[in-house]
């Protein structure tokens, strides 16, 4: 029971860092120093001691949307497997729990924009909205093509199921999967090519643009699940890329936190040598998602 | 003797890309046709027997198909002889639009003419179904050319229809081929004809089920069966009219080969009653179609190719029915190329007289060119079937099977579709031929037809009037063999 | 077990959905010719001890499908001066999904074929019958003369997928004159296609409408009428 739980918290301390690899690896390809590579950590130092500030005009939803999400987003991280090895809670159909929880954390982070009654959240909130509509189903249709593959409705079941022969048997399915898994991680991490979080035109923002009315703890409970999510979402990949291969909890982990090292440096290499997709093609990228995730379906049905 | 067959028109055919002279290419084609059809009296006269396992040999379907191809063939050298001389003479005006073209090389022209020949021979002879797809494609490439020979743009955009369509179809078939194949992989069969018809109780039947359906549509494209007609009457009305005939009269045939070669493994196998079901369905629907588009048609060579649309379905339908109709269908195919070509030469005629397709602008045939006039009146009365003609006896023969068989829904839409082309035809034929010619242009020589043109559509038609009068006992020794081939005997 | 043949089927799909959603005619043509060249490989994979004879077959097929096609259809495209793309007449979202469906689809006929235990290949009917649906799909969706041959080429590919991978005993002399067939066949339309554009100046088949039953409507544009012209 304790090395489910060290798990746990080595997963929310080392979340923040991973945008701060992703910063860095951009700033090394951009030719720049970029910022300290635990600057996430100070913002969220910086950010919980001050007041938050509320326009009159919202409401409690306004409120309760960060706190809801970060909520949502801890509880995710605890279904996830570390490495392979089974988390704390783990239970016969977790994994549908988890595509529950990421679409409640969505939900309210959209109600919150909603509810300052800006145009600009509202657009943002909109395109949240639409792209979910695509990633979703990829997201899901993906767990189900891993969950086909024998461990039952459990990520945990799933993951330690999964050996490094699954990659001799089946790598074309393992390949989609993992192709799929990728774009929706950028989408729903709001990374480039679907979203640029360092963007400053509200109109061309999709996520940043709908946490612009918050302020103080709310902000950091957003930045803090952003990164969690980021976390929750990527080790999935990690797991699959990575299966469980030796006896020893410590290789294990220290092979998984270096794979998810890896991979966000990998989202920076992406979002170093990509531009932006056109609004308008976004959900085109999202529909190959979904497509690589119906095919890996297919060829695991059909096995 | 089958090798030699397909020799001299391959041989002749690349010869005659290099022979500069008109004279002696026309004299080679002439010649070469000649020898082709004598050498194929010859295997007719011979019935060699059949050696197993060789790839080309000719049984009596094959020998039926491959008479009626190097008859015709004679014929249209003939026609094209005087007809490329007199092309040469004065090349081009457009007859509907009025720009100027140039035509093709009469070089090309002429050797794709004989290798069209040597593919067609080979489709006749193979007993590989392999080989005979690969040559039915051949005669679609060999033949474009042919279709282009008039270099404007509606004859460019009906060869590029051509093309594209038949060689996808085509493709169809060659899936359909592999699909045979793997029908055979359990029980060893290859894709000869001889070792499938042999193992034809063995084979796999959900995969023959498919490869049936595959080869009926590949196959069905370029005999032009509804739906997949679309390319046929542009390539009929754009091409010279002794391409169209050959095209009509020929090649069809040749692609109705390839399906009555998939059908007699199938009937082998005993699923007579499955391929029997398709093939009527798709012929009533080619019956249906043809018959709309002749109702209202506007172009007399249109009109012809949708009359071999017809007439492909009925060659459908009849050997779908089986029994009688099968007699019937290949009766049918023989007459219908004889009259069908004759027809085509003299709407060449008619093109030269009137200088344009529409029918509406055609009138008074009979006064103006009085030797086509009754030909082409001729040519209608024997097309539609009015005894006595081979095509009546053939019809008759569908429609007694289909009435004996209980096929009485069938049989209806047979006779009420051929009724309605009958109107339809007569219409246009009886208002080209009679009424009032359209006065002479000022400087317009009268029309005269010569007799070299004339004679081979002569030719035809007495043999299809004899046809229906007497049947020679060596024909009806080819037509009972090649039935008994396809199961029609049972 | 994944053998290579597999991979290369799971490649052959995805060059299926991405033909399907290629706009560019260029970006078109190489993937067919990726397509073309990857199933050639098929046989040279799926077991030990190939024959020369097959080894040069397939050497054969991979020079055809590999170079000589696309530097033809190339040529075809500069040649007329097509700038443009390819210009689906259906949009990404619809050609992904029926491209798809066609692979489901072809999954469930292929599963109602069954193939003898001596083909050693997983999934070659519904990878082979999908591939002839894109092929198809692009000679109905695509406007352009040298897609509809890339179309044709596709459904061949398709069809070369199921007959290689079925290993159906065929003499050598068969499979060469196929395949001379298919080559001709692509050498006379790359001809057609170049008479086509210096007869019309431009390739767009939506265009050849001239040849018809009926005369169209004085309203209905695109028809060239006979009194106009």
């Amino acid at each position: 029971m304790t090395k489910p739980l060290i798990q746990y918290f080595l997963a929310l301390l080392l979340a923040p860092l991973l945008p701060g690899i992703i910063n860095r690896v951009k700033a090394f390809f951009g030719g720049r120093r970029g910022v300290p590579l635990f600057q996430l950590y100070f913002d969220l130092y910086k950010l919980a001691r001050k007041v938050p500030v509320y326009s009159r005009t919202t409401t409690w939803l306004f409120r309760f949307g960060p706190v809801a999400g970060l909520a949502a987003m801890l509880c995710a991280l605890m279904i996830v497997p570390f490495g392979g090895r089974p988390s704390f809670l783990s239970f016969e159909g977790d994994l549908i729990l988890l595509v529950y929880l990421l679409g409640l954390a969505r939900f309210t982070t959209v109600l919150a924009a909603l509810d300052t009654g800006s145009g600009f959240e509202g657009m943002g909130a909109s395109r949240e909205a639409q792209f979910a509509v695509f990633a979703e189903p990829a997201f899901f249709l993906a767990l189900a093509a891993l969950a086909r593959g024998g461990g039952g409705l459990s990520l945990s079941g799933i993951f330690s199921n999964l050996t490094p022969a699954a990659w001799l048997t089946a790598s074309p399915i393992l390949t989609l999967v993992t192709a799929s898994l990728f774009i929706v991680f950028l989408a729903e991490n709001s990374r480039v090519p679907v979203d640029d979080p360092n963007t400053h035109l509200e109109l061309t923002m999709i996520h940043e643009v709908m946490v612009l009315d918050h302020s103080g703890p709310d902000l950091a409970f957003i930045f803090y699940g952003a990164a969690l999510k980021l976390w929750t979402l990527g080790a999935l990949i990690a797991c699959v890329i990575l299966p469980r291969h030796s006896g020893s909890w410590l290789v294990d982990s220290g092979a998984f936190v270096l794979a998810m090292f890896a991979l966000a440096a990998a989202v920076g290499v992406v979002e170093s040598v990509m531009g932006r997709l056109r609004l308008l093609k976004v959900p085109h990228l999202l529909m190959t998602a979904l497509t690589f995730s119906i095919l890996a379906l297919i060829f695991q049905a059909g096995r | 003797m089958i090798n030699l067959l397909m020799l001299v028109p391959l041989l002749a055919g690349l010869s005659a890309f290099f022979i500069a002279d008109d004279g002696r290419r026309r004299i080679l084609l002439i010649a070469s046709a000649a020898l082709h059809l004598s050498l194929t009296i010859c295997v007719i006269a011979a019935r060699p027997v059949i050696v197993p396992g060789a790839w080309f040999a000719l049984d009596p379907l094959g020998l039926l198909f491959l008479g009626v191809t190097s008859l015709l063939f004679l014929g249209a050298s003939i026609y094209a002889v005087k007809y490329l001389s007199l092309e040469k003479r004065d090349p081009g005006e457009d007859s509907d639009e009025g720009f100027i073209f140039n035509n093709e090389p009469e070089t090309v022209f002429t050797g794709c003419l004989l290798l069209f020949l040597a593919a067609m021979t080979a489709v006749t002879a193979s007993r590989h179904l392999g080989i005979l797809w690969a040559a039915v494609e051949a005669t679609t490439l060999l033949s474009a050319p042919l279709i282009y020979f008039h270099r404007h743009k509606r004859s460019l955009e009906a060869t590029w229809k051509y093309l594209l369509i038949c060689s996808v179809g085509i493709a169809m078939a060659l899936m359909g081929n592999l699909f045979l194949g793997a029908a055979g992989l359990r029980s060893g069969a290859s894709l000869d004809l001889e070792s499938l018809l042999s193992k034809a109780a063995s084979l796999d039947q959900a995969w023959l089920k498919a490869a049936f359906l595959f080869l009926f549509v590949g196959y069905g494209t370029k005999m032009g069966l509804a739906p997949f007609h679309t390319w046929l009457p542009d390539a009929h009305s754009e091409s010279p009219a002794v391409v169209s005939a050959l095209l009509s009269g020929a090649l069809l045939n040749c692609a109705f080969l390839g399906i009555l070669r998939v059908a007699q493994v199938c009937a082998a196998a005993g699923l007579a009653g499955f391929t029997g079901g398709i093939l009527i369905l798709f012929g009533i629907l080619s019956l249906m179609t043809a018959a709309f588009f002749i109702l209202a048609q506007k172009d007399y060579k249109r009109m012809l190719a949708y009359s071999s649309i017809e007439h492909m379905g009925i060659l459908s339908l009849g050997t779908g029915l089986g029994g009688g109709a099968v007699y019937g269908a290949l009766l049918n195919a023989v007459s219908h190329s004889l009259t069908k070509a004759g027809l085509f030469f003299i709407s060449g005629l008619i093109l030269a007289a009137y200088k344009t397709k529409n029918i509406p602008d055609v009138k008074g045939l009979i006064r103006r060119a009085p030797a086509a006039g009754i030909l082409w009146l001729a040519g209608f009365f024997l097309i539609t079937g009015t005894p006595p003609s081979g095509i009546f006896l053939g019809k008759f023969m569908i429609l007694k099977t289909a009435v004996s068989g209980g096929h009485y829904a069938a049989a209806a839409a047979f006779l009420f579709f051929l009724a309605v082309v009958f109107a339809g035809m007569g219409r246009i034929f009886l208002e080209m031929t009679l009424g009032e010619a359209p006065a002479l242009k000022s400087g317009e020589k009268p029309f005269e037809a010569s007799r070299q043109l004339l004679l081979p559509a002569a030719c035809f038609f007495a043999c299809a009037i004899a046809l229906g009068l007497y049947m020679p006992a060596w024909l009806n020794e080819i037509i009972t063999g090649a039935r008994n081939l396809i199961g029609g005997a049972i | 077990m994944t053998t290579p043949a597999e991979l290369i089927i799971v490649a052959v799909i995805l060059l299926n959905l991405s033909l399907a959603a290629t706009g560019s005619l260029a970006g078109c043509i190489r993937l067919a010719a990726a397509q073309g060249v990857i199933a050639a490989l098929l046989p040279l994979l799926a077991g030990c001890g190939v024959p020369v004879g097959t080894l040069a077959f397939c050497g054969a097929v991979i020079l055809l499908k590999g170079a000589v096609f696309p530097w033809l259809l190339t040529r075809a495209r500069i040649k007329a001066n097509v700038r443009k793309d390819a210009e689906p007449v259906i949009g990404y979202p619809a050609s992904i999904i029926l491209c798809l469906g066609a692979f489901a689809a072809s999954s469930w006929l292929g599963a109602r074929l069954p193939l003898p235990e001596t083909a050693r290949v997983a999934w070659i009917v519904p990878a082979s019958l999908s591939t002839i649906f894109t092929g198809f799909l692009l000679l109905t969706t695509r406007a352009k003369a040298i897609t509809q041959v890339l179309g044709y080429l596709v459904i061949e590919n398709g069809i070369y997928i199921f007959g290689l991978a079925l290993f159906v005993e065929q003499p050598l002399m068969v499979e060469m004159a196929i395949l001379l067939d298919v080559f001709v066949a692509v050498f006379v339309m790359g001809i057609t296609i170049f008479h086509i554009s210096r007869e019309f100046d431009h390739i767009d088949t939506a265009e050849l409408s001239a040849l018809r039953d009926w005369e169209p409507g004085p309203d209905s544009s695109g028809g060239i009428r006979r009194d106009e012209v």
